[in-house]
């Protein structure tokens, strides 16, 4: 008897899996059931809600990957926003110049998927190699350059398409007289924006966001997620114990940069693609999701993303003032979660009393909360 | 010729630089964080000059003077507000509050001055001086190589020769100890965000009088350069952030004036990797050796 019960037990992993990619899917589940019925019923105002669908589904992904690299192997990327572009570009530039030649739509983006997704791993790779050797806030800025490098470049480009075949131009406009105008096509024209066909949907989008969630989910459960812990928790005590700690390093910062590109492929496929979307402020806003919902924690991850996304519009009513307050709360959130000053962990302990069931005194309390 | 105004512009964008990077490396040596928010309080000086000669038609040096009373003080608020509780907290908690304050300044401007940006009525009534018809360098040229070249004169005197600097300098070599010999970390933290804030308020009057427009994310873009100079020159080290600074300033100046001006940025930034690469602590920066 005991042991049928244990068999029927999952393993904790599992169940986080579950639980997570049953949190993303049922995240949209529920907010199109509400838009049905508010369609049914003839209430307006859920346009909004359908609009950002599709960017949540694409935050999550970005959010996810950057998790791996920054909550998981404990190295701080500033350049999440690079791995992005790459894959924004990459993908949206494949998926202009076969429009004709892969008429159906879903499939023509399955192909960008992977070609931007494998563009920007490879691009992780060849950044990896060189700069995974240095640590902390040097890694840190270095990030960044990269990212703010891949996005200069890739905004000096001009590719157009005519009867000839492609012309390609680095940082000056292409002589219009080399081109045939009667068939020409702007593919890339320097920093304007380019127009990709917009194909994909809501259910593509929420379908890779869960797929993201148990691919990871996976990696982390893997031999190779315990090596990236060890090395985010000791570095030389995991070398120490044979763990190739540059080979882990780099092959988690290619996986994040993997799943990056293939958000930023989806992305470009339901927005305008324009450089300066993505910017550092791009991947700082990503890190402030992870960090938020706590580094290494998946499920902590899709909350603040799903929620963050979501505060500053549903404080559109005072928009002038919605960034400033979402400033204030990033800024409390982090003092109250992290600080260990006086005044601070008086003031939890205040806000915990409210909560306290009466007649048990502190003592009690903490006794039980060591039980736990 | 032009090569020579190019290399002097790109000197004057250097200084400016450098004095930002001055602020950063200063607060990061002392208090080991990555203050984001540095850039913005070069914003605020700047839109505090704006008011007080647009609105209250003040004279341009006490302008100046009120900007840097204000910075100063606005840097020692945020760091007791923001960042003192988080003083034993892990790095990226600090990092994200200070973008946190980043995105609380910015937007406040924003609130105050419109999301547009303003013209901005150069601080510096120095003439231009004409070395013959192809090369002229401009008054705010002049003036900003000179003030930073005091200011940096001044500075490294003040922490080398005073009591307080070499506080500063037992503080950011070892915390613990620098408290056991009875140096006051807290006060001394608060006098490194003061000096920083103060020199970003007078990088803030010399950049928008070079560049004459403000805005809510003026203060962005110099900050991330500034940063990146600081690190250039090894975080940590105050003769490190000058050189840096000034280096990046003409390297970007050169580059936009030689290579492309839309490639500019990428220079400086691909510069910087390969120093890194070179010399993973930056040019001056200390090697860290890590014992088990």
């Amino acid at each position: 008897m005991k042991q049928k019960v244990k068999q029927l037990r999952l393993r904790k992993a599992t169940k986080n899996k579950l639980i997570d990619s049953g949190l993303v899917a049922g995240f949209y589940l529920i907010v199109m059931l509400i838009l049905t019925l508010m369609q049914a019923f003839g209430i307006s105002g859920g346009y909004q809600l359908r609009g950002m669908l599709m960017p949540i589904g694409a935050y999550l992904i970005f959010a996810l990957s950057l998790n791996l690299t920054v909550g998981v192997l404990g190295e701080l990327s500033l350049g999440h926003a690079g791995f992005i572009c790459i894959g924004a570009y990459t993908g949206g530039i494949f998926s202009i110049l076969t429009e004709s030649t892969i008429p159906i739509g879903w499939l023509r983006l399955l192909i960008a998927l992977i070609v931007g997704g494998l563009s920007a791993a490879l691009a992780g790779l060849l950044i990896g190699i060189p700069i995974l050797r240095l640590r902390g806030d040097y890694l840190a800025i270095v990030t960044l350059a990269f990212g703010e490098i891949i996005r200069k470049v890739v905004q000096s480009f001009y590719i157009v398409q005519d009867v000839n075949g492609l012309h390609v131009s680095f940082t000056k406009p292409i002589d219009a007289s080399t081109i045939d105008q009667a068939t020409q096509k702007v593919i890339l024209n320097g920093p304007m924006a380019m127009q990709v066909p917009q194909n994909a949907t809501i259910l593509l989008v929420a379908i890779l966001a869960v797929l993201t969630v148990i691919v990871l989910h996976h990696v982390i459960d893997s031999r190779q997620g315990r090596a990236f812990m060890a090395v985010r928790d000791n570095l030389i005590a995991a070398e120490s114990i044979g763990i190739n700690v540059t080979k882990y390093k780099l092959i988690a910062f290619v996986i994040s940069a993997l799943f990056a590109g293939i958000g930023g492929v989806l992305f470009a496929h339901f927005n305008t693609v324009d450089p300066t979307k993505f910017d550092y402020n791009m991947s700082i806003m990503i890190l402030v999701f992870v960090v938020l919902g706590g580094l290494g924690n998946l499920r902590g991850t899709i909350i603040a993303t799903i929620f963050l996304y979501m505060l500053p519009e549903w404080f559109r009513p005072f928009s002038k003032y919605r960034m400033l307050f979402y400033a204030i709360v990033l800024i409390v959130m982090m003092i109250l979660t992290n600080s260990d000053s006086p005044w601070v962990i008086k003031l939890k302990e205040t806000v915990k009393g409210w909560f306290r069931r009466k007649g048990k005194t502190l003592a009690e309390d903490a006794h039980e909360e060591e039980a736990d | 010729m032009s090569f020579i105004s190019y290399f002097v512009n790109g000197l004057s964008l250097g200084s400016v630089y450098a004095l930002i990077a001055l602020g950063y490396t200063m607060v990061y040596g002392i208090a080991k964080m990555l203050n984001f928010a540095h850039g913005d309080i070069i914003m605020v000086g700047g839109f505090v000059i704006f008011t007080a000669m647009s609105t209250l038609s003040m004279p341009p040096i006490v302008a100046v003077l009120m900007a840097i009373v204000v910075c100063t003080v606005l840097g020692v608020v945020i760091e007791k507000v923001a960042y003192r509780p988080l003083r034993n907290a892990s790095s990226i908690s600090v990092l994200i509050t200070a973008i946190g304050v980043s995105y609380l300044l910015q937007n406040l401007a924003q609130l105050i001055f419109g999301t547009g940006s303003r013209n901005f009525q150069s601080v510096v009534s120095v003439p231009a001086w004409r070395i013959n018809d192809k090369l002229t360098i401009s008054g705010e040229t002049i003036v900003t190589i000179i003030v930073t070249t005091i200011i940096m004169i001044g500075l490294t005197l003040f922490i080398n020769k005073t009591k307080t600097g070499r506080a500063m300098l037992a503080v950011s070599e070892d915390r613990g100890a620098a408290q056991l010999m009875g140096i006051n970390v807290n006060r001394t933290i608060s006098i490194t965000f003061a000096i920083g804030s103060a020199l970003a308020a007078v990088a803030g009057a010399l950049l928008c009088s070079s560049y004459p427009q403000i805005g809510a994310y003026t203060g962005q873009m110099p900050g991330i350069k500034a940063f990146v100079a600081a690190v250039f020159g090894g975080i940590g080290s105050v003769p490190g952030a000058m050189i840096g600074g000034v280096a990046l300033g003409v390297i970007e100046n050169l580059s936009k004036a030689y290579i492309s001006s839309q490639l500019a940025d990428a220079i400086v930034f691909a510069v910087l990797i390969i120093i890194l690469l070179i010399k993973p602590t930056g040019l001056l920066g200390r090697k860290m050796n890590e014992k088990v």
